[in-house]
């Protein structure tokens, strides 16, 4: 996978709630509970299926929070990674249909 | 701290009704022998109502919600509120006999993402669980709608509520879960009805048989762990709350009433007649529960488990004190740990005798015991 080719969407088999400033993400497949600060939270809300992601960290992460693009990229593409293995994200090198089913 | 210890934190830290039960229904098709409900089905909210009352619930923040009853099948429009609570993402976790989940049923389940599901079987054996069901077949058909929920990849547990019925089973209802492949856990709580009869607390199991229950490492996991008193060095123990109910969950009843939890039938408000954020911000029920302290407990407070039992503030309420203690926590506490509960009144301390190893304590002048 590559960021620059890589398109994210929000799988409906996820549970989501914002608590404050962070966002508790759940998987309805294997229940495991994520916690996301406000660098995932963003990457998360702008999961869409037709924002590439290499734009949503260009945007939201790079725009908006002191860190490099290079760290941006490979931190986003680990935190994708992780969401994607316990189906909360759905990832594909096209852009994926509104609401998506796993 | 785990994860959901600190989201639990952060909750009760912004005062968000994270988690909630709601009974969409009080009818059953069964008529369990330790049921704390009436099964009464007049009144109940609409389909609009639930719905309504599920949206108002999620803008205050709840997340995780407990569709449950009596029965909640017996709803016909049960999937409509689960694919509902669903589409605002709510994490879903659907409490039910199973008695009525067919293939088509599980397959609806699993498609909607329902998290858990969670089955109450009290025995392995049929004469014994239908006796407590009151409904001859309940066994087969509840073990068929586990199956159904299994080949769904659903996930499953069961809850073996420890009864005189089935004192006991409790081993081979744990081989059972195993064969079946889901969660088990056992619940020792019987509580009174909601209209205040006691006469089911005849049915709890005898101490022997609770600590019998609690030192069996497949019932509570480290043996050791489970039974050892938590250390008291923590000074702010006092500043806690004894549980969630009020703070971070919530319970609304079939007719639209808000309590604390369904343990805890302090009506708080109605959502027939206010909106449910103002309730939880500003009822004064809540605003009164969400004032005691462990250190506001005469009792409690002075107890020498005080740091570690896990008083529930609903059977202290139902016994008749909001501040008072849970008879039945303090039977747990003493049966778990061994340790004599002792109470300091005045300059004296004294160990406690009687029913669960606790009298009520009178006020004492400081004189012996």
């Amino acid at each position: 996978m590559t960021v620059e080719t890589t398109y994210i969407a929000q799988s409906t088999a996820a549970a989501s709630s914002t608590l404050g400033d962070d966002t508790i993400i759940m998987s309805t497949k294997d229940s495991t509970v994520f916690m996301l600060n406000s660098v995932g939270t963003a990457i998360w809300k702008s999961a869409d299926g037709a924002t590439p992601l290499a734009r949503i960290v260009a945007d939201k992460i790079c725009a908006e929070f002191d860190v490099s693009s290079e760290q941006a990229m490979t931190d986003a593409k680990e935190f994708v990674e992780k969401l994607a293995q316990h189906g909360i994200l759905l990832v594909s090198t096209e852009p994926l249909p509104p609401n998506p089913q796993n | 701290m785990s994860l959901l210890d600190e989201v639990d934190r952060k909750a009760m830290a912004l005062g968000i009704p994270l988690n909630a039960q709601l009974d969409i229904t009080w009818r059953c098709n069964e008529r369990c022998v330790h049921c704390y409900l009436d099964h009464e089905g007049a009144g109940e909210m609409t389909t609009a109502e639930i719905k309504d009352a599920i949206r108002q619930m999620h803008e205050s923040g709840t997340f995780f919600l407990s569709v449950s009853g009596g029965e909640p099948l017996l709803r016909r429009d049960c999937f409509e509120i689960l694919e509902y609570a669903r589409s605002l993402r709510m994490s879903v976790k659907l409490k039910t006999n199973a008695t009525m989940i067919g293939p088509k049923e599980a397959a609806r389940i699993r498609e909607l993402g329902i998290g858990e599901v969670q089955i109450s079987l009290y025995s392995h054996e049929d004469e014994v669980h239908d006796t407590i069901t009151k409904l001859p077949g309940s066994l087969r058909r509840t073990i068929e709608g586990i199956r159904n929920l299994t080949a769904n990849d659903v996930k499953v547990s069961i809850s073996n509520v420890l009864m005189t019925h089935n004192a006991g089973h409790g081993l081979a209802v744990k081989q059972l879960a195993d064969e079946l492949g889901v969660i088990f856990h056992i619940d020792p709580t019987i509580t009174p009805k909601l209209d205040g009869d006691r006469s089911i607390l005849s049915l709890n199991i005898s101490e022997n048989q609770l600590e019998q229950a609690y030192h069996t490492e497949e019932f509570v996991g480290n043996v050791g762990e489970f039974c050892a008193p938590a250390s008291s060095a923590d000074t702010d123990y006092l500043d806690n709350y004894s549980c969630s109910a009020g703070h971070t969950y919530v319970y609304i009843s079939p007719t639209g009433e808000v309590w604390p939890c369904v343990q805890f039938p302090m009506k708080c408000g109605s959502l027939r007649e206010q909106k449910f954020g103002e309730i939880w911000r500003n009822s004064p029920a809540f605003t009164e529960l969400r004032s005691v302290h462990l250190r506001d407990m005469p009792t409690c407070s002075q107890c020498n488990h005080a740091s570690y039992c896990s008083r529930c503030p609903g059977l202290a309420y139902v016994e008749g004190d909001l501040r008072g203690p849970s008879s039945k926590d303090c039977r747990d506490s003493f049966v778990r740990t061994g340790i004599p509960v002792s109470i300091q009144t005045g300059t004296t301390s004294r160990v406690a005798q009687g029913a669960y190893g606790l009298v009520q304590i009178a006020a004492a002048t400081g004189a012996g015991a």
